[in-house]
């Protein structure tokens, strides 16, 4: 087994006219584990959902390692998708949905499931509908785990869980993928949260792609300039800027790109302030909209 | 652990070439694997092994076949030296700049190191 590689053409998909998804194009490499990052209601569910072939795009198309995946019952069965409501059968004793996925699941291992319940705490005689949230979100990241799906995209579906049961899960689901490859997306907006897990980053805002990139090379790609504002404004004058903030006569302008070593040198002799950015600030900037905000007197 | 302001990888590089300076890992010592080392600190198994790339290709890790990673011999030696070029630069000059800022005359300075550095 390997895992599948996704790629979509001019995808779009509009709810009552209102675009969700809005001409993206994406390419998402295999055996790769993959951030799908926005803000809500920037396009996230939707787009795993036209992945997994849970609905049709409007426009354009997606090929799960060529193939479409909606009706196309051999694209299915190899892609899973874990979203926060569990898609789960309530009435259910938890024992039963594990039958289900077995049956549904190619490459399902039932030790490793048994083990993640026991892991989480899941109490399998229990219904669906008598589980806690935390517990009913673990349930469902254990069905994404022991699937073993080729494409396994977790859509938000560990938001229900608290700190340590996260930690488990981060901990389950590294342990496991570095045994059995395969590609996953992980779909979220706690960005320092899983940073660390992921190797390349989707960043989608209001339906559209902003970047796509290896996780580590965004990391340091954002700095901070600050000093007095007529400085700054020369020095940022032909750079990318995100944010720009005033206090008086000082002025903190975030910009995106490699600074030279000669634009370096030449904001220390001007006596400005250079400082790194983080990924948490440089997504919020990369998904928010760009202002100046003057501080009042 | 890591920090989102600048790459993991050089990171985890920096972190294990601290480890070999400070002699916390011996030379022929083998390090951990890209995958238990990516465990250990809940970080992605890519991210890890370009780290461990990183360290082989500048010499400072070995690798022999089915085994493992190892500390080369001579990497606790060649680091020193690289970190002994840029102690001045980048210990030194900060301190003399600060001293200078808050008024402690560097007289003040060789005394302390005269009498506490020799401990």
């Amino acid at each position: 087994m390997s895992g599948l590689g996704v790629r979509t053409e001019n995808l779009s998909v509009r709810f009552g006219g209102v675009p969700a998804l809005d001409g993206l194009d994406l390419r998402l490499a295999p055996d790769k584990i993959h951030g799908l990052l926005g803000r809500n209601g920037s396009g996230k569910s939707t787009l795993a959902a036209v992945l997994a072939g849970f609905r049709r795009p409007d426009d354009g198309r997606v090929l799960i390692d060529g193939m479409v995946p909606f009706e196309n019952a051999v694209v299915t069965s190899r892609v899973c998708l874990i979203r926060e409501s569990g898609d789960l059968v309530d009435s259910a004793p938890v024992k039963h949905v594990l039958g289900l996925a077995s049956g549904l699941r190619p490459y399902w291992n039932d030790d490793l499931a048994g083990e993640l319940l026991d892991k989480f705490e899941v109490p399998t005689k229990k219904r669906v509908q008598k589980l806690s949230r935390g517990k009913k979100s673990a349930l469902g990241v254990v069905l994404g785990i022991a699937s073993r799906a080729p494409l396994t995209i977790f859509d938000e579906s560990y938001l229900g869980m608290d700190v340590p049961s996260r930690n488990l899960f981060y901990d389950a689901l590294l342990a496991d993928y570095t045994e059995v490859p395969r590609t996953i997306v992980l779909s979220t907006h706690l960005v320092s949260e899983v940073s660390a897990l992921l190797e390349e980053v989707v960043i989608l805002d209001n339906g559209r792609l902003v970047t796509q990139s290896p996780v580590d090379s965004l990391r340091g790609r954002g700095a901070s300039i600050v000093g007095p504002a007529a400085a700054v404004d020369e020095l940022t004058a032909d750079l990318a800027v995100l944010a720009e903030q005033r206090l008086g006569g000082t002025k903190s302008t975030t910009v995106l790109g490699d600074l030279d070593g000669a634009l370096l040198a030449k904001a220390r002799s001007a006596g400005l302030e250079i400082g790194p950015v983080g990924l948490q600030e440089l997504f919020v900037h990369l998904t928010g909209t760009t202002h100046v905000k003057e501080s009042s007197r | 652990m890591f920090d989102d302001r600048s790459p993991i990888y050089l990171q985890i590089a920096d972190q294990i070439k601290n480890d070999i300076v400070t002699g916390a890992l011996a030379e022929d010592e083998q390090v951990m694997s890209t995958n238990q080392y990516a465990a250990f600190y809940r970080i992605n198994p890519a991210t890890a092994a370009k780290g461990f790339a990183q360290l082989v290709d500048e010499g400072v890790l070995y690798k022999k076949r089915g085994i493992g990673m190892f500390v080369s011999p001579k990497a606790r030696e060649l680091l020193r030296t690289g970190r002994r070029e840029s102690f001045f630069a980048e210990v030194v000059d900060p301190m003399i700049r600060e001293a200078k800022a808050i008024g402690v005359p560097l007289t003040e300075i060789v005394q302390h190191l005269e009498k506490d550095g020799e401990q």
